[in-house]
């Protein structure tokens, strides 16, 4: 699936929202294919503060506790370049980087 | 008039308490970076404006946050720690080779004169140096890389490079503590280290006077005396004073000497001071009481210090990076529990009043001393 121009929504957890300044979702554009990759890397252009909070900066790898949902899936075992939901290509649906419940 | 800054990393943020020279009353700021484990922040000696602070979680990693204002606002920096080269493996706890991973940094250390440069000590143990402000993180390879680093082994708290101490009478001289490796010189600016742990002992390694593999928990200089050093180390406070060569044990009449910070006052570079621990299984003070003690013989005889600080049903902890001094006069102590409390002396010592009681439990306190 291709962005074809269209708005990603990414809901970010309040911790990194804090630290990239922003408010509610992010919208991107991201050209090409709307990949789990593709998305993190247009993420993390617009606010290079958060390279190495979702990912891992040697590894590319997502931290352990992250995930990553969309249309109530669990997305966080998928591959990277595997296209993400045709709902949120098209801005239908946000793409959620959640903070892993751990801790107690 | 002058002032002071004390800056207070906690285990769910930082805080800045700010006070003039009298320091009794105190404006209180924070919490920054709400939520984020604070390891350490520290202002450049060069700059009184330019703060450094290390902000991790466990969730989104690692985050280097620099101010240029004193505190007021912050940017977050680079945060790209690459150990050089092959990253090669340490002992793990059940003594087996393990990866060096990067977790975190334990604390950063500013140099004496560019505010641009800047320290980093790190878990896994390795030291990275800044030069443009903290946006670009090098290894200096050489310590990781002793010889002796595959025989290293974590403390409890993991193993950190916790200590970094620049000489301002000789430059390029840095020395670095690690646990449980033990104390480290380098006299080329970080290039090649050898450890600096003669005269220590530690009953809890095979061979109590082994080379590597103690666990120094903090060592302190003062700036006029820089080839005095004094240790506190899991078990025994320490001096040396031919820059680490040698060491000599000097708890003297401590009610035990096990402990985390030890420090020195800014004036009187023989007079130091350190908070006693029950034990390694008991991490709070002896019989409920927080005490402070002082030696103004540079060790062996020790005073408590008690005035102001509770005396009956107190069981919390001080940490390695959680006492410092200022530098005014009368000389300042400061030091933070894992309770939450800040404790400020305003005369060296002698009585103690809190800043805060209810802070999240504080890992890092550092003074600045404003004119």
């Amino acid at each position: 699936m291709t962005g074809d121009g269209d708005v990603i929504r990414v809901a970010l957890p309040a911790h990194l929202r804090t630290l990239a300044r922003v408010d509610g979702e992010v919208e991107l554009k991201v050209a090409g294919e709307v990949t789990q990759c593709s998305v993190l890397d247009a993420l993390e252009s617009r606010y290079p503060m958060l390279r190495g909070t979702i990912r891992d900066k040697q590894t590319g790898k997502r931290r352990a506790f992250i995930r990553f949902f969309a249309c109530e899936q669990d997305l966080s075992h998928d591959q990277p370049d595997a296209l993400l939901p045709g709902a949120v290509a098209a801005g239908a649906e946000p793409y959620l980087i959640v903070g892993a419940m751990a801790g107690g | 008039m002058s002032g002071v800054r004390v800056l207070v990393g906690t285990r769910k943020g930082a805080f800045v308490l700010s006070s003039d020279g009298k320091r009794e009353q105190w404006d209180v700021s924070g919490p920054h970076f709400a939520g984020w484990e604070i390891y350490h922040l520290k202002g450049s000696p060069a700059d009184q404006d330019r703060l450094y602070a290390s902000q991790t979680s466990g969730w989104f990693g690692q985050v280097i946050q620099r101010s240029d204002d004193g505190g007021v606002t912050w940017e977050p920096v680079g945060n790209e720690f690459s150990y050089q080269g092959e990253a090669g493996t340490h002992q793990w706890y059940d003594g087996t080779p393990h990866p060096w991973e990067f977790a975190r940094v334990w604390h950063l250390e500013p140099s004496l004169d560019d505010p641009d440069t800047v320290y980093a000590g790190a878990e896994d143990a390795g030291l990275f140096l800044s030069a443009d402000g903290g946006r670009q993180w090098q290894e200096l390879p050489g310590l990781r890389g002793h010889k002796s680093g595959p025989s290293w082994q974590p403390g409890a708290g993991g193993m950190c490079l916790h200590t970094i101490i620049l000489d301002p009478s000789r430059p390029g001289r840095i020395f670095a503590a690690i646990s449980a490796a033990g104390a480290f010189r380098s006299d080329d600016a970080g290039e090649t280290w050898q450890p600096v742990n003669r005269g220590l002992r530690s009953e809890g390694i095979p061979d109590p006077a082994a080379e590597v593999g103690h666990c120094v928990h903090r060592l302190a200089m003062h700036p006029s005396q820089p080839s005095v050093l004094y240790m506190q180390k899991h078990w025994d406070v320490m001096r040396s004073d031919d820059a680490g060569e040698s060491w000599r044990e000097v708890s003297g009449n401590l009610p035990t000497d096990f402990g985390f910070p030890i420090d020195v006052h800014a004036h009187e570079p023989e007079t130091i001071y350190v908070v006693p621990i029950t034990s390694d299984s008991h991490h709070f003070p002896p019989e409920g009481k927080l005490r402070v003690y002082r030696s103004r013989t540079g060790g062996d005889e020790w005073e408590p210090l008690t005035k102001g600080l509770p005396q009956e049903h107190c069981y919390v902890n001080v940490l390695r990076d959680a006492m410092a001094v200022d530098s005014l006069d009368s000389c300042g102590i400061y030091f933070g529990t894992t309770g939450g409390q800040v404790y400020a002396s305003p005369d060296a010592g002698d009585s103690w009043a809190p800043i805060v009681r209810d802070l999240p439990a504080v890992l890092s306190v550092e003074v600045q001393t404003l004119p």
